[in-house]
């Protein structure tokens, strides 16, 4: 889409351009090319110089059952993380939508947790499953299950996936919510008629007219997974027990900051960069697709 | 106030052109508006003289002084759009008293010309209100009076009454043209609507495909036509257009034969008005009523002629006669019959 | 009429009761961690750490909560709050005036090379700061810009979010707008600030609170540069709060610090609701 009518002139709009443009090439394009250059060099053990090996860094990454074990990883946890943060968010979308008056006022009730920060989020669910301290452990112990995800992988698992979606849910919530509440009345109503009960109507009619949303959500809580769950991890497993949480966003982090692995660490930069660009495809032609409506 | 000429204009986008090249002069206090369908060229036709699009070829001037390379600002013109594009987070004095303030008046000056122009428009009780809150006639108003209170020597207006009901265009019709009377300012004004042009303009450009098929006054282009196009945009209902053949010193409509005054022999367009149709027993045409519409004064009569060309006929009062399956007999007085070139469509004597 | 066909539609008697029910206890299941960290921030450190801690608030409110302001662990949480404010306030501005400029430039100018500037910008759409963290490290590193506000600051803005949402506003507004301020004789940036910017206002609101929690909430980029604790940001600050090793944490402060890191992003989405979830479903669209 294109304006038919513009102003004259090309000195302007470029010094309007130019801050962002400045910024984008600084921050942005700069850091991106770096990573590209850096991932076809080793570094020596003292920094001081660097190898060219082409693709080697990739072949050693593929090669490496450690990173593999991380994709693998990652893929269980944004899975977990995108149905546990959407179908409780559909869930409680659908209850509210049928309180038309009062689903303004849950709305606000379950905003809150949207605002807190994923790191914030991780801190509350360490502390309620704290081994020394936490009470929701502690009441485990007295049902006799012995809960400890500094030891138990799937433990650890399974706290940080629950501590990612909890934010999610509130943001998938408002999207469910406005999506149900555009859903024209009259189409349920006629569905009524036709003498579907609720969740006949939910499934058959209801549930395809979301479809749209649905796709949406879950490409956008499959990003969030991937890049935005840092925080979550590092506050409550800092990527263990035996990298059992490790995501490729921790694994970046930890072998480029924490090991210095430069090399590595930009190679894994660039896959990351593809599966981005991959999603971002996938949301454009989402957009696309709303476009025609 | 000042005279706008064009010369020869034309415009194009890419390999279109869509303005073939009109020239027109425009008299000082004239109101001319620019009439034709949708697609036709009018509405850029009206923008190049706004200065809103480039011209291609040919000479703009306005009061004698040559405008194509000049900014809208700097043309002296004001612009009433169709969509009224009212600054909707300004209210009602301030999108009247913008430009003044671009121009730099001073306050109490800008204050004092848009209080002018309400009172002359009757929006003083609304200065402080803002756009979504008017109606749209008042909206229309507004777009008047920002027009207004910069005393330009042009008045611009866009189909200015298309988003309005029918009654309120009724009034805004008169209205406008009063206040364009009473300012003496030259306007140009842009069109669908064949009853605005007619009611309103001194003189009608009567536009089609990007070349002006007529130019004159109202009634010169209803009563002689230039071309079929504007024989059938201008009237309503339009104008009945059959083919007929001149042959010895008649002209033929299928077994029908209608004197010819021009004494053209060969095949042409006859154009009849319904309005000028009488019902006669004697009368050459010979039409089967299909339908009949009472509007009260007149009777529309829709139908066919014996050559399978659809018909209709206009006639006083309250007609009865002929409907249902009835033959109806009309007669047409010479001076208004309309002969076309059948090719070119070109006025025949 | 409208009784009659919500009735017709809507669950009644036992069924409504049945949903309020359910939102009822996903509200409570939800609210569960903070509420706990609230009650864990009003009571004292022996309390939490003889299991089971108790689940109704305590008298300790003042005393926590002033200890976390003035003193805190490494640095007093007052600090960190004024970093967190300046970061995030300092992200939402920036992104939305370049974001505004460029849009506008974009939308309303044809200029050379705007097509490659266009794709340059939406590139960056594509790409969080945490993958490209490494060498946007070393950027800062080598402008010294570790350990400042301006370091925390930009590396964030360089995203075209807001450019985006900007241009799908400004293409809605009519061109006869454009078109009436011409011939009121307004030059480009005349019709920027006078016409576009005003019509603007909800907009920017909307981004305004997006993007305040954005920053805010970030955790990633201040954790990787701001080695010294006085620029601590709040979000990153509560991990540095826990200590290394065997000790037992400050549960009290840690908590009180938590529940302080959530306010102000918690006020902000509640306070401008409406326009939040507007801003949010626009730019997510």
């Amino acid at each position: 889409m294109e304006k038919r009518v513009t102003f004259k002139g090309w000195l302007l709009p470029l010094c309007l351009i130019a801050p962002q443009v400045f910024i984008s090439a600084v921050f942005f394009f700069y850091p991106a090319g770096q990573a590209i250059w850096q991932s076809l060099f080793i570094p020596d053990p003292f920094g001081l110089s660097s190898r060219f090996v082409g693709l080697g860094n990739f072949e050693y990454l593929l090669g490496d059952s450690y990173y593999r074990a991380s994709f693998i990883t990652t893929a269980i946890f944004s899975t977990l993380v995108t149905l546990a943060a959407m179908i409780p968010a559909l869930f409680l979308a659908v209850m509210a939508d049928r309180l038309v008056k009062s689903a303004g006022a849950y709305r606000t009730l379950l905003i809150w947790p949207y605002a807190v920060a994923p790191a914030v989020a991780g801190v509350l669910w360490l502390f309620m499953f704290n081994t020394r301290v936490g009470v929701v452990a502690w009441y485990l112990g007295q049902l006799g299950y012995d809960w400890n995800h500094v030891l138990n992988q799937n433990e650890a698992m399974g706290l940080v996936v629950v501590a990612s979606a909890w934010g999610r849910i509130s943001y998938n919530f408002l999207f469910f919510l406005a999506a149900l509440q555009a859903v024209p009345r009259s189409i349920i109503e006629a569905a009524a008629i036709d003498g579907a009960r609720f969740w006949r109507r939910f499934f058959t009619i209801v549930l395809p007219l979301l479809s749209p949303t649905t796709f949406f959500l879950l490409v956008v809580n499959i990003v969030y997974a991937f890049f935005e769950t840092f925080g979550v991890i590092h506050t409550i497993t800092s990527g263990g027990p035996q990298q059992a949480t490790t995501i490729l966003v921790y694994k970046v982090f930890s072998d480029g900051f924490v090991g210095q692995d430069l090399g590595s660490s930009a190679a894994q930069s660039v896959i990351l960069l593809l599966v981005v660009g991959l999603l971002t495809v996938l949301q454009f032609k989402y957009i696309e697709k709303r476009v025609h409506y | 106030m000042a005279t706008v000429t064009l010369d020869n204009i034309t415009k194009r986008f890419g390999r279109d052109e869509v303005i073939k090249g009109v020239s027109l002069d425009v008299a000082d206090g004239e109101f001319i508006v620019i009439v034709g369908p949708s697609g036709c060229g009018k509405s850029t036709l009206l923008r190049m003289v706004a200065g809103l699009e480039t011209i291609t070829s040919g000479d703009l001037r306005i009061g004698g002084v040559r405008a194509n390379d000049r900014e809208p600002m700097d043309r002296d013109i004001a612009m009433v759009f169709q969509n009224y594009a009212l600054y909707p987070h300004m209210s009602v004095a301030q999108n009247m008293g913008y430009g003044l303030k671009i121009a730099g008046l001073p306050r109490a000056e800008i204050a004092a010309k848009v209080a002018d122009a309400a009172r002359l428009l009757q929006l003083t009780e609304l200065l402080d209100r803002k756009p979504r809150q008017l109606s749209g006639g008042q909206r229309q108003r507004v777009a008047m009076g920002r027009a207004i209170v910069r005393a330009p020597s042009v008045f611009l207006f866009d189909e200015p009454l298309s988003n309005l009901d029918a009654k309120l265009r009724v009034q805004m019709r008169l209205e406008i043209r009063e206040l364009q009377a009473k300012l003496g300012i030259t306007a140009l004004y842009v069109t669908h609507d064949q009853v605005e042009a007619m009611t309103m303009a001194d003189r009608m450009i009567v536009m089609n495909a990007g070349r002006a098929e007529q130019i004159g006054t109202p009634l010169d282009v209803y009563e002689r036509p230039a071309t079929l196009f504007a024989a059938q945009f201008i009237g309503s209902p339009s104008m009945n257009v059959v083919n007929a053949e001149g042959r010895d010193g008649a002209l033929h409509l299928g077994e029908a034969a209608l004197p010819n005054s021009t004494g053209h022999a060969g095949p042409v367009k006859l154009g009849l008005r319904p309005e000028h149709l009488r019902p006669d027993p004697e009368g050459p045409i010979t039409m089967q009523v299909q339908l009949a519409e009472p509007l009260g004064a007149n009777t529309l009569l829709h139908g066919r002629l014996a050559t399978g060309d659809s018909f209709t006929a206009s006639l006083p009062g309250v007609h009865t006669a002929g409907q249902g399956s009835g033959a109806l007999r009309l007669s047409v007085a010479a001076e208004h019959m309309h002969l076309f070139d059948a090719h070119s469509g070109a006025r025949l004597g | 009429m409208a009784i009659q066909i919500s009735g017709m539609v809507e669950r009644r008697g036992a069924g409504l009761w049945l949903t309020h029910l359910a939102m009822i206890a996903g509200v409570l299941l939800i609210f569960f961690p903070i509420w706990l960290a609230f009650v864990a921030s009003t009571v004292t450190q022996p309390e939490i750490v003889r299991p089971p801690m108790p689940l109704w608030p305590g008298d300790q409110f003042v005393e926590n909560y002033t200890a976390a302001l003035l003193s805190g662990v490494n640095v007093p949480v007052a600090v960190m709050l004024g970093n967190s404010l300046i970061m995030a306030v300092g992200i939402a501005v920036g992104k939305i005036i370049i974001s505004l400029l460029s849009a506008f430039a974009i939308v309303y100018f044809r200029f050379p090379a705007r097509n490659l500037f266009f794709w340059l910008i939406f590139l960056t759409l594509m790409l969080p700061v945490e993958v490209r963290i490494v060498p946007t490290y070393e950027v800062i590193a080598g402008f010294g810009m570790l350990n400042s506000y301006s370091g925390l600051i930009f590396p964030l803005i360089a995203s075209a979010t807001a450019t985006f949402l900007f241009r799908q506003f400004f293409l809605t507004v009519p061109d006869e707008l454009v078109e009436a301020a011409r011939v009121d004789g307004a030059r480009p940036m005349r019709f920027f600030w006078d016409i576009i910017l005003p019509m603007s206002r909800t907009n920017i609101a909307a981004l305004f609170v997006i993007l305040f929690i954005y920053g805010w909430n970030q955790y990633l980029w201040p954790l990787l540069i701001t080695t010294d604790p006085s620029m601590n940001t709040i979000v990153m600050g509560i991990k540095q709060m826990f200590p290394s090793g065997d000790d037992v944490a400050n549960w009290p402060v840690i908590m009180a610090t938590s529940i302080l890191a959530m306010i102000p992003p918690v006020v902000v989405v509640i306070s401008m609701q409406k326009l939040f979830i507007r801003g949010l479903v626009d730019s997510e669209k």
